[in-house]
């Protein structure tokens, strides 16, 4: 597979004397030639290239992936990404319809094949990497077939050979009134497919298509969804087996140590910091002063420290979620759980150590599978995970109020909090009417925080990067918290310096 | 009142712990012997087996019994304290005493429950989908709640026998079923890599519980339930019933009560046994339509034209919100509450004279209330007003007050655990017996015999027991098959109100069995996934084939 620059015996040829590797030879020579600007990279390639291209094709292409999951944790709209991405795109990963004229085109589209054939190699690692990998390899899939150019969409589409039923012309006349229904009131749907339900999940799960006995009506619109499964499916298949493979790599040490250093620089934005012990006062932090620090809780935690102290009970997830946020901010387990005893006070002390004490440990690593106490439990939730896992259901209090609450709902709780300004109050409505409740909530953070904010870039020198937007509670509530003690950290250094000056003079 | 329950039934087999169907020619004879004894209680001699000597034991506490029925004596002999623990050796020879003030979950209670009444060989042919032991029996997770509350997980058993004696042994106070791993639980240390043990298909489940509907209901709230809120259980059964069978073709659907508030639904199709957790979220997504926590205020939004499952449900729901919500729940006679709907409805105008009106009959029913929506938009209390908007909206209060709320995390994930049909709820006593969907509205939860009850009832039924009829083991004996000459047994739970639950149980696990023999799937098409997903988890290892 690649060009030798040391006289060595050349794979391809041990190949040819190795029995068991004759099986590889002949695709060797086979030529693979790309007829569509999508790829469904269900053939991996065979001709050579550099070490140097080698690196530098993944390098490209992992800097789309990275900026399409930043993308996805800052909450951004499809149409956003794209406008986002599209310069990226076009400097590192072109890829030009058979329109075009471009000479570049067979290039580009081996690049674009070779390095997501070299990164399925890198992140088929490990459980955990393989699902990102998809999930950003099917949303960057699914970017490019949208905009792809309708005809070639059509053709490509053809090439696949997707066992699609169509709907006959008597069965949609009996079902047209569901058809209809189902796809959204739209009239002008000319052709359904029925396949099994199974490969549409999204689609069933939004109820955007008629299911009848296990089979799901898809309209042609809904192709994408249709595409997009198979792509996942056939990637997700692909990594599986790719990973089955991967320990005969390790012999080569070329690949290895590029493929292992791509991997550990896809890095997570997951909040780490705090989980390894923190530079915050942390003795300020135990189970007696929660309530008073609260004022520094980003406003899902506050809700979660209100219910908690009205009702004395949290349900499953509000529990987890508070849980996690407090060990974030350097709570010992003990205060931990002496916090919780005390917080659910209507319940018996039988009780409480039979149902609750558990998970409070188990959410500190404590107790728990192997896995979880080397792990020390799990991560604080950020507001990805909060935003898009488990919606809050009747009588939970968890979630993100900018998300789940009605917008009178989360206007009074922002009042409550002390938010009255009729303006800032406008635009998180006006957020919270586009779904950017990220930038809602960091709005929020500027107003409480205006003073100290100026007082920090001007006397601290704070700059773009420790007032980045706000993706973690955790990151709310370290930053709020610095942000007021520094002025109490001055006030208090204040006399102590001047002293010492005087006692100097 | 102390029952004591009818001695005569500790057959030695049961001893051993051993499955009436796994030595049915030496239970058979046993039986018989019992029986005769039974017959003639003088004939203590007669019995030519070795198990003589325990037989005498028994038989003399049997008179003992009769002697000095519900004495307090019995107190004095077998107080409850005294018996920390049941063993399976010897305990059967004290009579079970039942004091009114026991807790359900007593290990007596329990125990007598387990190697009486609960149907074991159903539940294995229910879980393993043929005659003879497989993987998805032999590998499927246990999950024990123990009389200490300590909780064992990972426990799995290659035959029913196996974990019939488990549980005699353990006499756990419940216990809860899991997925089907890919190697046996039990093993699952001894792997190289802890990722190498994974689920590998579990029964697609659904849990309803009636604390979910809280804050809709009127008559009771938290644990408690009435048969006035139960019909939200019926509801949310019918519509989750005929969205899994006419639109995913779901059959083997079972429906279970689970003790206390609430009901689960184990959908036992292989295809949906076989599900991954992503399509498990996409059919719990389909599903769930009431969305939002306490804040987020309208909690239906279903966008227009309603999806055929919603207006499905709608039509099945319809006429239970004009009896059971609002002339039964009357959920906005209270003014507090009534706002709740105002909040609901669109239109401002008309909003505001609705809210007149009802000020100034304070306690007006909720039946009149609705009625008033319709009056006062008809007469014209708001020029703006949008016909459709408000039609609309009324459907989403319908939906809201009726619409199934289902703990949609349950059936997100193939490992998740739920508690197994027939299992005691230790709050109530009451046994999770599975509900007939087609007679559902029969269903009364609060005529489920108690645990206390059934064991009550056995000996009630020795008392005027016919003759020639004897106690066999548990309820999932194999006496079926009468042997010549000699009166078809009768099983302890059909001396029961047990019986028809048992019954059905038994039904369903036939059929499903009768599906599964044919290797084939829903809609008669053969399921190719099985073959390779074999062939990819054992990698050669001889899998019994059904």
């Amino acid at each position: 597979m690649f060009r030798q620059e040391i006289p060595r015996i050349d794979s391809k040829r041990r190949a040819n004397f190795d029995p068991k590797r004759r099986q590889f030879a002949p695709e060797a020579h086979t030529l693979v030639e790309y007829p569509h600007r999508l790829n469904l990279y269900d053939s991996p390639p065979t001709s050579e290239i550099t070490l140097e291209q080698f690196e530098q094709w993944a390098i490209d292409r992992l800097r789309i992936l990275a900026e399409l999951e930043t993308c996805s944790f800052r909450n951004k709209t499809q149409t956003e990404t794209i406008t986002h991405l599209e310069p990226l795109l076009r400097k590192y990963l072109p890829l030009s319809s058979n329109s075009s004229s471009s000479s570049a085109r067979p290039a580009e589209r081996q690049k674009d094949h070779y390095s997501h054939f070299i990164l399925r190699l890198a992140f088929s690692r490990t459980e955990d990497l393989r699902r990102r990998f998809a999930k950003l390899e099917t949303s960057l899939f699914r970017m490019r077939f949208m905009q792809d150019d309708s005809r070639e969409r059509a053709s490509f589409v053809e090439s696949l050979n997707l066992e699609w039923e169509a709907v006959g012309e008597e069965e949609r006349a009996v079902l047209a009134k569901e058809l209809i229904a189902a796809g959204g009131g739209y009239r002008e749907d000319a052709r359904w497919f029925k396949v099994e339900w199974e490969r549409v999940p999204e689609l069933v799960e939004s109820r955007r298509v008629f299911l009848k006995g296990g089979k799901a009506y898809v309209p042609v619109r809904e192709q994408l969804s249709l595409v997009v499964a198979e792509f996942s499916s056939q990637l997700e298949r692909g990594l599986e087996l790719t990973s089955r493979a991967l320990p005969r790599l390790d012999e080569d040490d070329r690949l290895t140590p590029i493929l292992n250093h791509l991997s550990t620089h896809f890095s997570t934005p997951a909040f780490a910091s705090s989980t390894s012990s923190d530079a915050l006062a942390s003795s300020a932090i135990s189970a007696a002063t929660i309530p008073a620090i609260a004022q520094h809780f980003p406003l899902c935690m506050k809700h979660l420290q209100t219910t908690l102290a009205t009702t004395h009970h949290l349900k499953h997830f509000g529990r987890l979620q508070y849980t996690l946020f407090l060990k974030g901010i350097g709570l010992s387990l003990d205060d931990a759980i002496q916090f919780w005893r005390q917080s659910f006070s209507s319940i018996t002390d039988d009780r409480f150590n039979k149902d609750y004490r558990y998970n409070v440990r188990h959410a500190y690593g404590d107790v728990g599978g192997d896995a979880n106490r080397r792990g020390r439990g799990y991560s604080p939730f950020s507001c990805q995970k909060i935003l898009i896992e488990h919606h809050p259901n009747t009588g939970d209090a968890h979630g993100c109020p900018y998300r789940h609450f009605s917008v009178d709902n989360l206007t009074s709780l922002l009042q409550a909090t002390g938010v009255t300004d009729r303006d800032v109050l406008k635009e998180v409505r006006e957020d919270v009417g586009k779904s950017r409740y990220h930038i809602a909530c960091n709005k929020v953070f500027e107003h409480t925080h205006k003073a100290e904010i100026k007082r920090a870039k001007d006397e601290e020198g704070w700059g773009a990067a420790e007032l980045d937007t706000i993706v973690h509670p955790n990151t709310y509530f370290k930053r709020s918290y610095l942000l007021k003690n520094f002025g109490q950290a001055k006030a208090e250094e204040g006399p102590g310096d001047a002293m010492e000056i005087e006692g100097g003079n | 009142m102390p029952h004591p329950v009818s001695p005569e039934v500790s057959t030695p087999e049961q001893e051993d712990g051993g499955l009436p169907d796994a030595s049915e020619n030496e239970e058979g004879q046993q039986g018989d012997e019992v029986a005769s004894a039974g017959e003639d209680q003088m004939d203590i001699e007669s019995p030519p087996m070795p198990v003589v000597v325990k037989e005498e034991v028994r038989l003399d506490d049997m008179f003992d019994d009769d002697d000095d029925d519900d004495d307090d004596d019995e107190y004095g002999e077998f107080p409850e304290s005294s018996v920390p623990e049941i063993k399976p050796e010897g305990a059967q020879d004290a009579p079970i005493v039942t004091a009114p003030s026991a807790r359900y979950s007593d290990p007596e209670i329990m125990y007598a429950f387990y190697q009486r009444l609960f149907p074991f060989r159903y539940l294995f042919q229910w879980l393993n989908h043929s005659p003879s032991p497989t993987n998805d029996f032999g590998h499927r997770e246990f999950a024990f709640t123990l009389q200490n509350d300590a909780y064992l997980r990972y426990q799995a058993f290659p035959t029913a026998d196996l974990l019939r004696k488990e549980i005699l042994r353990l006499n756990p106070s419940r216990f809860e079923i899991g997925p089907v791993y890919n190697t046996n639980p039990r093993d699952r240390k001894t792997l190289r890599k802890a990722s190498h043990f994974r689920p590998v298909a579990k029964e697609l489940v659904f849990d309803i519980d009636l604390t979910d509907y809280d804050e809709i209901r009127t008559c009771c709230d938290k644990a408690n339930i009435c048969r006035k809120c139960w019909t939200f259980v019926t509801m949310a059964i019918k519509v989750v019933d005929a969205a899994l069978r006419d639109d995913f073709g779901f059959q083997h659907i079972l429906w279970v009560y689970s003790g206390r508030r609430g009901a689960h639904a184990w959908v036992c199709d292989k295809r949906a046994r076989e599900m991954d957790d992503p399509k498990r979220k996409a059919i719990a997504g389909y599903l769930e339509v009431v969305k939002g926590g306490a804040q987020s205020g309208k909690k239906v939004n279903v966008k227009r034209p309603l999806h055929p499952h919603l207006s499905r449900s709608l039509d099945i729901l319809k006429d239970h919100f004009q009896s059971d919500i609002l002339e039964v729940q009357d959920p906005w006679r209270d003014p507090t509450r009534s706002d709740r709907l105002l909040h609901l409805l669109p239109d401002r105008a008309l909003n505001d004279s609705l809210r007149k009106k009802w000020d100034s009959s304070p306690l007006r029913p909720s039946t009149s209330k609705w009625a008033d929506i319709d009056a006062l938009a008809k007469a014209g209390a708001s020029r703006s007003l949008d016909a459709k908007a408000l039609l609309e909206a009324k459907q989403d209060v319908v939906l809201e007050y009726t619409y199934p709320r289902l703990d949609v995390e349950v059936s997100k994930k193939l490992i998740h655990l739920l508690k197994s049909p027939f299992v005691v709820h230790p709050g109530t006593g009451r046994v999770c017996v599975p509900i007939d969907p087609r007679r559902l509205e029969e269903f009364d939860p609060l005529s489920v015999p108690t645990v206390t009850e059934l064991l009550g009832e056995i000996d009630q039924w020795g008392a005027v027991g016919t003759n020639g009829e004897v106690a066999a083991g548990d309820a999932g004996g194999g006496g079926e098959e009468s042997k010549a000459g000699v009166a078809r047994r009768v099983q302890d739970y059909e001396k029961t109100r047990l019986k028809p639950f048992v019954d059905y149980f038994k039904g369903f696990v036939v059929g499903l069995m009768r599906d599964e023999k044919g290797g084939v799937g829903v809609d008669g098409r053969k399921i190719k996934r099985e073959k390779t997903e074999e062939e990819e988890d054992n990698g050669g290892e001889d899998r019994m084939e059904f």
